[in-house]
């Protein structure tokens, strides 16, 4: 087992909470391998055979139990794709946190594609918590590429929190749902992009089973030169409830592109898309500086609540 | 305390406001009162920085604050509630109080701020000051954050407007309050219970101050049929 050092220690701080991963059940990967496993009594974390990945199994009736598999990359030059499948157990109800902290001092690219994919039996409850985050001087480029594919059934359901706010060069992350009878996805993305990074988004939800439902929640901020793209689709196959907010605050010179896509394929289909970008507004920077805030600390201000 | 010398603005080759004079005193409590479109929110907004007049001065206890930004205004100690309550995503009742406050403030003091406007403190604490609100709510946590500043000249644009009859005691309690602190105040309105507790009333029509009274019999008295009937309406 390879001992952590600072810099792991650093970037596994900033994409969880270090004393938590070492109490349930956790893998560690770092430069494209696994360094440090541990399974718990309800919970199996196993290589695949084919050494692409790992696959975390929840034994049914498991509850409020936390799995870890955070992701660092501190070597330059690597290209790192791993295949995580999760096998969630009937009525078992998990927390799960995963995340990829990149530290890139050099001028070589680094790249991290994490595929995840969620299998929830009936009944079965996961929060899923990802967080992205991208240091270093050098010039080489901090790229993630999240694929997450969530495929629920009957009564279960399954919350997203994914965040990315700092030091991603860029980054294209994928998210698709399939959702069976009396299921939820609730997704909440919060992206901040500077420089001249650029985030895109794909959202991709089919409400297939009666009384399906879904609330994709993003907002962003995009500042300087930088770029982002939200599409979301949403297909509405029975009596279900679709709700997708785009929300985006630009600064200087940024782009923001929102691409709405609902589709109503049942009568019975209840689908709002809501979308609004634009700079910060006039009357809430002067609302804080009449609290005696300065107009860059306004800013901040509003920035950081819209993103919380 | 304040003084305003000259004030003039100037907005689409109209006069909106035409050399205002006026000076309010330590702890006085004053009403700028006038029909619609009068310039009484207009002159609110010069004297805290959201705009600037085209000619005169503005003294701030013997200091020409007339080139300061909003900020540094707010920093001397001059706060402002406006008419129409700005909204925030994400930014919560609590935070929105201990940014007034200006330092770190405990929940509980923060919860009695908003007590004292009437609201359950406990409901709104950790709510985001944003759409989910009403009007009357958003009017009243305005009214809250104004309260914690320990300003020494707090400015109220139409306090009264989207409150309701309950809260309007509160907000009365409010001025109270705030002149026990030794705090001068100025509020822009038409409410009568408003102007009754007001030391000085100023009338302001098409730009210029009408009359300055000591009571709204004389503002009543001398301005006719307009500004009774819009009182009278009020209080009926």
């Amino acid at each position: 087992m390879e001992e952590l050092n600072n810099i792991d220690n650093s970037l596994l701080s900033e994409i969880s909470d270090i004393e938590k991963i070492l109490d349930g059940a956790y893998n560690i990967r770092k430069n494209g391998k696994g360094i440090q496993r541990k399974s718990s009594k309800n919970i199996e974390i196993k290589p695949k055979e084919d050494g692409t990945g790992i696959d975390i199994i929840v034994k049914e009736n498991t509850k409020f139990e936390f799995v870890h598999i955070p992701v660092i990359i501190t070597e330059s030059g690597i290209k790192d794709i791993v295949y995580n499948d999760f096998y969630i157990g009937k009525n078992s109800k998990v927390i799960i946190v995963a995340g990829c902290g990149i530290h890139n001092d050099h001028h070589k690219d680094s790249e991290h594609n994490g595929i995840h994919r969620f299998y929830l039996e009936e009944g079965a409850n996961v929060k899923y918590i990802e967080k992205h985050y991208g240091e270093g001087d050098g010039e080489g480029k901090r790229i993630l590429n999240p694929v997450t594919e969530v495929y629920l059934k009957e009564g279960s359901s399954l919350e997203m929190e994914t965040a990315q706010i700092k030091g991603v060069d860029s980054t294209i992350r994928t998210t698709k749902g399939e959702l069976q009878s009396n299921t939820n996805l609730v997704i909440t993305e919060k992206i901040m992009t500077h420089g001249s990074q650029t985030a895109k988004t794909l959202f991709e939800v089919n409400l297939n089973g009666e009384n399906a439902s879904t609330h994709v929640k993003s907002r962003s901020v995009a500042t300087e030169n930088s770029n982002q793209e939200f599409a979301s689709k949403v297909y509405g196959n029975s009596k279900c409830f679709g709700h997708v907010e785009c929300d985006a605050i630009i600064k200087d010179k940024a782009k923001v592109l929102a691409i709405p896509e609902i589709s109503a394929n049942n009568i019975d289909a209840n689908l709002i898309h809501e979308a609004a970008i634009g700079k910060i507004a006039g009357e809430q920077l002067i609302k804080l500086m009449t609290l005696g805030l300065n107009e860059k600390e306004a800013e901040e201000q509003i920035i950081k609540g819209f993103l919380k | 305390m304040l003084e305003l010398k000259d004030i003039s603005f100037v907005r689409n080759n109209k006069k909106i406001l035409n050399k205002i004079n006026l000076t309010i005193e330590d702890n006085q409590l004053i009403v700028i009162t006038g029909p619609n479109g009068s310039g009484k929110s207009t002159l609110s907004k010069i004297i805290m920085g959201i705009e600037n007049p085209d000619e005169g001065e503005i003294i701030f206890n013997g200091e020409n604050i007339t080139e300061l930004t909003i900020d540094e205004r707010a920093k001397k100690g001059i706060s402002f509630a406006f008419q129409q309550p700005v909204k925030f995503k994400g930014i919560t009742v609590y935070d929105l109080i201990k940014l007034s406050a200006g330092k770190e403030i405990k929940k509980m003091e923060a919860c009695n701020t908003l007590s004292k406007v009437g609201l359950c403190a406990k409901e709104y604490i950790d709510r985001e000051v944003n759409n989910s609100l009403s009007g009357g709510e958003l009017k009243r946590i305005e009214i809250a954050l104004a309260t914690v500043r320990k300003s020494k000249l707090t400015i109220f644009d139409e306090p009264e407007a989207g409150i309701d009859l309950w809260s309007f005691n509160n907000l009365i309690k409010v001025f109270e309050e705030l002149r026990e602190q030794e705090e001068s105040i100025l509020i822009i309105s038409h409410q009568e219970r408003i102007l009754n507790i007001a030391d000085k009333i100023v009338l302001i029509k098409n730009g210029k101050i009408e009359q300055i009274a000591e009571n709204k019999e004389e503002i009543i008295g001398s301005t006719g049929q307009a500004i009774c009937c819009k009182l009278k309406k009020e209080e009926a």
